[in-house]
C-alpha cells in the first residue's frame, strides 16, 4: 500500500515536470476570433494601391559562403556550394526585404486566411528565406531534406517555439497569435541556416523580389506609415497618404552605413 | 585507498572534458539542436545513431553523452567512497557529488526544454563548476598527500586570503557565464579598450555585464597574486602550497590572455571554450590551495593533533619569551644594549623577534 502510494506520487511529480517542461506549445490552430463591435471591412471597389521599389546605394556586399563539411547530406545537396542570401540586389533593386504598413488602419478587421503559409527546408535552406504570415493563419513548416532539422523560432511577442524533424517530409504547423516584426527563424544544427517571419494582423505586406519591387494591394483611403525591414539594413519607414482608388508609387533607399 | 584515489582522479579528468563540450555547445550557438530532452529526435538518447550527429548535434548530443558518462561514473564515485572511504564526512561529500551530477542533469534538460531561459542556463554552468568543485575536493582529500600528511601550515592570514580568492574566481566565472548566456560577449568589441575608452562611454545591460567580468577580471588577478605572494613568501619550503600557488598565478595569466583573444577573434568557438575551460582550471588551483591551508584543522583525525601542536608551539613561545627576560635582565646588569650584540641572542631567535612568522604546526595522522 505504502510503495504504491509512493509509486504514484513518483509518477504524479514525474507527470507534473514534464508537463511543465513540454507545455507552452502553440496549439497548432486557435479559435477564429470574433470581430469588435465597432470592426470596418475594406470596400475593395474603392481601394487603391501602394507599389514602389526598394534600391540599394553603393558597393554590394559580398554574401559569405558557407561551411557545408558539418554535415555531409548538405554537401550532396549542393555541389557547387552555397552563399548566404543577405544581399540580394538586381539591377540596384534590393530583395527580400519586407515592406508592411506599420501604423494607419485604425478599426479595419481581417479574418485569416484559411490557406496555410509554407515555410519549407530544402538543400539545407529556408525557403523562403524572408516571408509575411498572418495572425491566427497556419505557418506550415516542411523538412524537405535527407537529414535533421531543428526549427527554433525566436519569438519576443509570440510564444517560442523549436521543433525536431528527424525525417524528410516531415511537417508541423504552427500559428503565431500576435502581430511581431521580425520573428527570427533558425536552425541550430546548420548554423546558416535563418528565416524571418512578419506576422501581421492585415494583409497589407509584401517581399520585394524581381530588383526590389513590392505592391500592397486594396488599400483603404487614409494615411499610412509603410515600413521597410532588412535583415542587417534595418528599418527605413515613410507616411503616405492614398485617396480612393489611387495607387501610389514610393521608394527606399538602403546603403551600409561606416560601422 | 589508492585506487579509488586514482579512479576519482578519472572522473575529475571526465569533468574537464564535460565542461569543454558543454563550452562548445554554448559556442557554436547549439543548444537548442535537440529540441527534446531525454531523448534524441524522438530515439532513446544512447541508440541515436552516429550518423546522424551533424552539425550542432554532433556538440549538443556529445554533451549529452559525455555528461550521462560522467553521471554513471559519479554513481561509482559514490558507493565507492561510501564503501571505501572510513571518513563520514568524505563519504557524504561522495553523496553531495552524486546529488550535484543529478541536479545538474536536470537544469541541463529544463533549459533546453524551456528554449534556454537566461536563469536556468546560468545556474546549469554554475552547478557545473561547484559539482567540478566536488570532484576536485573528493581527490585532493583521497590523495596520499592529504590522508598521510605529516605536518601541515596553520596560517590564518593564508587560509582568508585563498578562501577570498577562490569565492571571487567562482563569482567571476557565475559572471562570465551570465555574460555568454545574455549574449554579451561581444557587447565591448574591443580590447583592452572599451569603445576606445578606458570607461564604455554608453551602457546597457550586455555592456553592464561585460564590464564587470572585465573589471572582475582585474581584481581576481590581484587577488590571485597577493595569494601566491603570500605563499611564495611565507611558505616557500612547503610543495603543496608552491605548486597550487604558482600553477595558479600561471593559470589566470593564460586565462586573461585567453579573454583577451575571445574578443580579438570574435567570439571563435574554441577560443573561447579554452577560456571557459582554463576558468574551471583556475578555480580548482585556488581551491586545492585554499583546502591545503585548512589542513591542519580539517577533520576529526587531524584537529586534535593541530590543536595540540599549536599548544606546544605555544608553549615554546611562553618558554622563550621567558628566557628572554632572564636573559634581558643579565644584560642590563651587565650595562644594556642589543642583547644579540653580545651573542645572548641567536640570529634565529633575533629574526623571530623582529617578525611574525606564521607558524607550522605539526599533525599526526
Amino acid at each position: 500500500m505504502q510503495l504504491s502510494k509512493l509509486r504514484l506520487g513518483l509518477a504524479l511529480s514525474l507527470a507534473a515536470l514534464f508537463s511543465w517542461g513540454c507545455g507552452g506549445g502553440e496549439p497548432s490552430t486557435v479559435a477564429m476570433k470574433t470581430p469588435p463591435p465597432d470592426a470596418k471591412r475594406v470596400d475593395e471597389s474603392v481601394a487603391g494601391i501602394v507599389g514602389g521599389r526598394v534600391t540599394y546605394e553603393g558597393a554590394v556586399p559580398e554574401n559569405a559562403p558557407i561551411n557545408l563539411e558539418s554535415d555531409p547530406a548538405c554537401v550532396r545537396q549542393n555541389p557547387n556550394g552555397l552563399k548566404l542570401d543577405t544581399f540580394l540586389v538586381n539591377n540596384g533593386g534590393l530583395d527580400n526585404v519586407f515592406v508592411y504598413v506599420k501604423d494607419g488602419l485604425g478599426n479595419y478587421y481581417f479574418d485569416a486566411p484559411a490557406t496555410p503559409v509554407t515555410l519549407d527546408q530544402k538543400g539545407c535552406n529556408y525557403s523562403p528565406h524572408v516571408f509575411g504570415v498572418r495572425t491566427g493563419q497556419s505557418l506550415e513548416i516542411v523538412n524537405s531534406d535527407p537529414t535533421l532539422h531543428n526549427v527554433n523560432a525566436m519569438a519576443h511577442v509570440n510564444q517560442s517555439f523549436n521543433l525536431a524533424q528527424a525525417i524528410q517530409g516531415m511537417k508541423n504547423a504552427k500559428v503565431f497569435t500576435a502581430p511581431e516584426v521580425m520573428v527570427r527563424i533558425k536552425c541550430d544544427v546548420h548554423s546558416w541556416m535563418t528565416a524571418y517571419a512578419g506576422v501581421l494582423s492585415h494583409p497589407y505586406f509584401a517581399v520585394t523580389a524581381s530588383g526590389g519591387t513590392f505592391e500592397l494591394k486594396n488599400l483603404p483611403a487614409g494615411t499610412y506609415t509603410i515600413e521597410a525591414w532588412h535583415e542587417k539594413l534595418g528599418t527605413q519607414a515613410q507616411s503616405v497618404t492614398l485617396a480612393a482608388k489611387e495607387t501610389k508609387n514610393i521608394s527606399f533607399s538602403f546603403k551600409v552605413t561606416a560601422p | 585507498m589508492i585506487t579509488l584515489h586514482r579512479f576519482i582522479k578519472f572522473v575529475v579528468a571526465s569533468t574537464v572534458l564535460l565542461i569543454a563540450a558543454g563550452g562548445m555547445v554554448t559556442s557554436t550557438d547549439s543548444g537548442l539542436a535537440v529540441p527534446d530532452w531525454p531523448n534524441t529526435y524522438g530515439q532513446f538518447m544512447f541508440s541515436f545513431p552516429l550518423e546522424k550527429m551533424v552539425g550542432g548535434i554532433f556538440y549538443e548530443h556529445g554533451h549529452r553523452m559525455i555528461a550521462s558518462t560522467v553521471g554513471f561514473l559519479t554513481i561509482i564515485l559514490a558507493v565507492w567512497t561510501w564503501k571505501a572511504d572510513p571518513r563520514r564526512w568524505v563519504r557524504w561529500l561522495g553523496v553531495t557529488a552524486l546529488g550535484a551530477v543529478i541536479l545538474q542533469g536536470l537544469l541541463g534538460g529544463i533549459t533546453v526544454l524551456l528554449l534556454l531561459p537566461a536563469p536556468v542556463s546560468i545556474g546549469h554552468a554554475g552547478l557545473a563548476q561547484l559539482f567540478f568543485c566536488l570532484t576536485i575536493s573528493l581527490a585532493l582529500v583521497t590523495s596520499p598527500g592529504w590522508t598521510k600528511a605529516q605536518t601541515a601550515v596553520d596560517d590564518p592570514t593564508l587560509r582568508c586570503v585563498a578562501v577570498a580568492t577562490t569565492a571571487m574566481v567562482y563569482f567571476q566565472i557565475i559572471l562570465g557565464a551570465t555574460m555568454r548566456h545574455i549574449e554579451a560577449g561581444m557587447a565591448i568589441p574591443d580590447f583592452p579598450f572599451a569603445f576606445g575608452h578606458l570607461v564604455p562611454p554608453f551602457w546597457n545591460a550586455g555592456v553592464a555585464v561585460h564590464f564587470a567580468h572585465r573589471v572582475g577580471a582585474i581584481l581576481v588577478t590581484a587577488a590571485i597574486l597577493a595569494t601566491a605572494g603570500h605563499v611564495w613568501f611565507h611558505h616557500r619550503t612547503r610543495r603543496e602550497l608552491v605548486r597550487p600557488a604558482t600553477l595558479l598565478a600561471l593559470l589566470v595569466m593564460t586565462q586573461v590572455t585567453l579573454g583577451a583573444f575571445v574578443i580579438w577573434s570574435g567570439l571563435q568557438p574554441i577560443i573561447n571554450t579554452a577560456h571557459v575551460v582554463n576558468g574551471a582550471l583556475v578555480l580548482a588551483t585556488s581551491l586545492v590551495l585554499t583546502l591545503r591551508s585548512y589542513r591542519c584543522g580539517f577533520s576529526e583525525v587531524t584537529a586534535a593533533p593541530a590543536a595540540r601542536a599549536r599548544r606546544e608551539v605555544a608553549a615554546r613561545e611562553r618558554a622563550t619569551a621567558l628566557s628572554r627576560r632572564e636573559r634581558d635582565a643579565r644584560t642590563a646588569a651587565l650595562g644594556g644594549g642589543d642583547p644579540s650584540a653580545v651573542g645572548l641572542v641567536g640570529p634565529r631567535e633575533h629574526q623571530e623577534k623582529l617578525t611574525s612568522k606564521p607558524r607550522t604546526s605539526s599533525v599526526l595522522h
